[in-house]
């Protein structure tokens, strides 16, 4: 496993360009917010998730961390922003599959869900850095449910 | 010339990543153990384990004879009598054990004797602003469940503590000084007298985190001056789950425990308990005997090397590290270089690398076989103070060789190659 296989130029790309950058106010009708924090390094994230019926309609997020969780955070709004619910849970289950892998890759219908995301399959060789690049994940998942909550609760 | 010790710690001797030789420079974390520590360790497991201080058998004796000698041992090193030691799990329990006391003390526990350690509302605690969360925490929640005003000696830009007006500080409400001896991430060593003589003055008692200045650089209490010290096995090259508190031997008498049960008590009838004197009322239940046993070897290990010997050695990896250090571009060092001359700094470089997270750093260095530590390194408010989260450090140790402190500067220097090439 070399240094090049886990800094791939794909996530060198995404951590430079940092997708879904900027904590802006969200519209959507159901809205969620999270702050998450690697206590190990201080590293954190603050993101914003915002659901319009069955569809994931928009992220946001700031933060500060290394490449591997910076790009990760990007691959994130990426691959879910726009798509559907049922899509974005079955990604970041995807994902934390990949991240428990041990650098093995994942079937082929689970690398096709997770696109640009596979290219962290060299993370999940380093047990200290799977944190990282799980930091936006978790991130995402817990602000999805209180989206999700708000959003039946604006139904209801 | 100091001698070349990595034949006398195995683990020097493995590879790791891609099957590159390891170049050990997370000391200041854990140190590793030489053979004469670990077959202290082993010999005492297989030949005279049995219950320390209790039972007539001829295994009982042998083993309290066993930890009493590493209680010399380790006392010697720090310049104190063996019974002003007290085990511990570590210098964390070390320290909570001080803080605790005074915290029993402050409920009323320990009678009049005890009256010193008293805080409450209108009293000050003091801390600095660098120190590591083990020596922060303890006297926050102290502060906090006593009404006391927790303060700090702050630092300046470049991390330094700012010992020039310690009055404003340390007042006459002050009731005890707790600060590092040497700081996990400046490296820089404490000036300590200036801030032992305003403690005395306005009668504040003093607790000195030695963690890592007593496996580096000559430590006699005496000469400091301090009332309280606590120091850890794991980071003198002894084995992890134990450490020492030192104490002055009329201050550990009066300062009531906190940890309660067998082994520490005179008299406990249905009602009542009394203690035994120290370091025995701080000593409740079965001790970590062959970690302490450990310990001791590894202070006889230091000793015999001589502790001038070594902190002349890690001086000189000192100025390979950090003139090295700050001298790659885009490369902060973090702390002044200092003079190891004047044995003003530790054998240790915590560094910035712009534009590089340090987690980025540290798996380039581990990708090169070189072990640094990354982070806050338990230091959250310094880091903070110095608009960082956090840094790349490597520390050094007796077995330390002036190769391994040129790799360590030689890879930040590719460091910002292998990012910049990328990014």
């Amino acid at each position: 496993m070399s240094l090049e296989a886990m800094y791939q130029q794909v996530i060198m790309d995404h951590a430079r360009e940092g997708h879904g950058r900027g904590l802006i106010d969200l519209t959507a009708a159901g809205r969620g917010e999270s702050h998450q924090v690697n206590p190990t390094c201080g590293d954190e994230v603050t993101m914003r998730v915002g659901v319009d019926g069955d569809t994931v309609a928009a992220i946001a997020w700031e933060g500060h961390g290394c490449s591997i969780s910076q790009a990760s955070i990007s691959v994130l709004t990426e691959l879910i922003e726009g798509e559907s619910l049922d899509t974005a849970d079955a990604t970041v289950e995807a994902f934390r599959a990949l991240m428990q892998s041990k650098g093995e890759h994942l079937d082929e219908e689970r690398e096709d869900l997770l696109g640009d995301a596979t290219a962290f399959v060299g993370v999940g060789k380093y047990p200290a850095r799977i944190k990282c690049a799980l930091l936006g994940w978790m991130a995402f998942r817990d602000a999805l449910i209180q989206a999700r909550g708000s959003a039946e609760g604006a139904t209801a | 010339m100091f001698p070349d010790l990595r034949g006398d710690f195995p683990i020097l001797t493995r590879t790791v990543r891609n099957g590159r030789p390891l170049v050990y420079l997370d000391s200041g974390a854990t140190s590793q153990r030489p053979l004469a520590v670990l077959e202290a360790e082993s010999a005492f497991v297989r030949e005279h384990n049995g219950a320390v201080a209790r039972g007539a058998h001829l295994l009982a004796e042998e083993a309290t004879e066993a930890f009493e000698t590493a209680r010399a041992d380790v006392a010697r090193l720090v310049g104190a009598p063996a019974e002003e030691i007290v085990w511990t799990s570590g210098a964390t329990a070390a320290l909570n054990l001080v803080a605790n006391g005074m915290l029993q003390a402050s409920l009323g526990a320990g009678g009049a004797a005890a009256e010193r350690f008293r805080v409450g509302p209108g009293d000050r605690i003091v801390v600095t602003e660098l120190e590591h969360h083990a020596n922060l925490i303890p006297w926050q929640q102290l502060a906090a469940r006593t009404g006391a005003e927790l303060a700090w000696i702050p630092v300046d830009d470049a991390g330094v503590l700012v010992l020039d007006d310690l009055a404003s500080v340390i007042t006459p409400a002050t009731k005890v000084v707790a600060f590092s001896h040497a700081s996990n991430v400046t490296g820089v060593v404490t000036d300590v007298a200036p801030i032992v003589a305003r403690a005395r003055e306005v009668g504040a008692l003093t607790v000195l985190d030695g963690c890592q200045s007593v496996p580096h650089i000559p430590v006699d209490v005496a000469a400091l001056g301090v009332d309280f010290m606590a120091f850890s096995g794991h980071k003198m090259l002894g084995p992890t789950g134990v450490g020492a508190l030192w104490g002055r031997k009329a201050l550990l008498d009066a300062l009531p425990p906190s940890m309660f049960g067998g082994g520490a008590i005179a008299v406990v009838t249905m009602e009542t308990t009394t203690w035994l004197e120290a370091p025995t009322r701080f000593e409740p239940g079965t001790q970590p005997v062959a970690q302490a046993v450990g310990m001791g070897a590894a202070a006889r290990y230091l000793m015999d090397l001589g502790m001038e010997n070594v902190a002349r050695h890690e001086a000189r990896l000192a100025q390979i590290l950090r003139e090295g250090a700050s001298s790659v571009p885009g490369v902060r060092l973090i702390g002044p270089v200092g003079d190891p001359d004047r044995f003003d700094v530790l054998g240790l470089a915590a560094v910035a690398v712009e534009g590089v997270h340090a987690h980025d750093v540290g798996q380039v260095l581990d990708d090169r076989g070189i072990t640094a530590r990354v982070g806050h390194h338990c230091a959250q408010p310094l880091h903070r103070r110095l608009g960082l989260t956090g840094s790349t450090r490597a520390s050094a140790h007796v077995y330390t060789t002036e190769d391994d402190a040129r790799a360590f500067v030689e890879a930040l220097a590719g460091v910002r190659e292998f990012f910049g090439a990328t990014l």
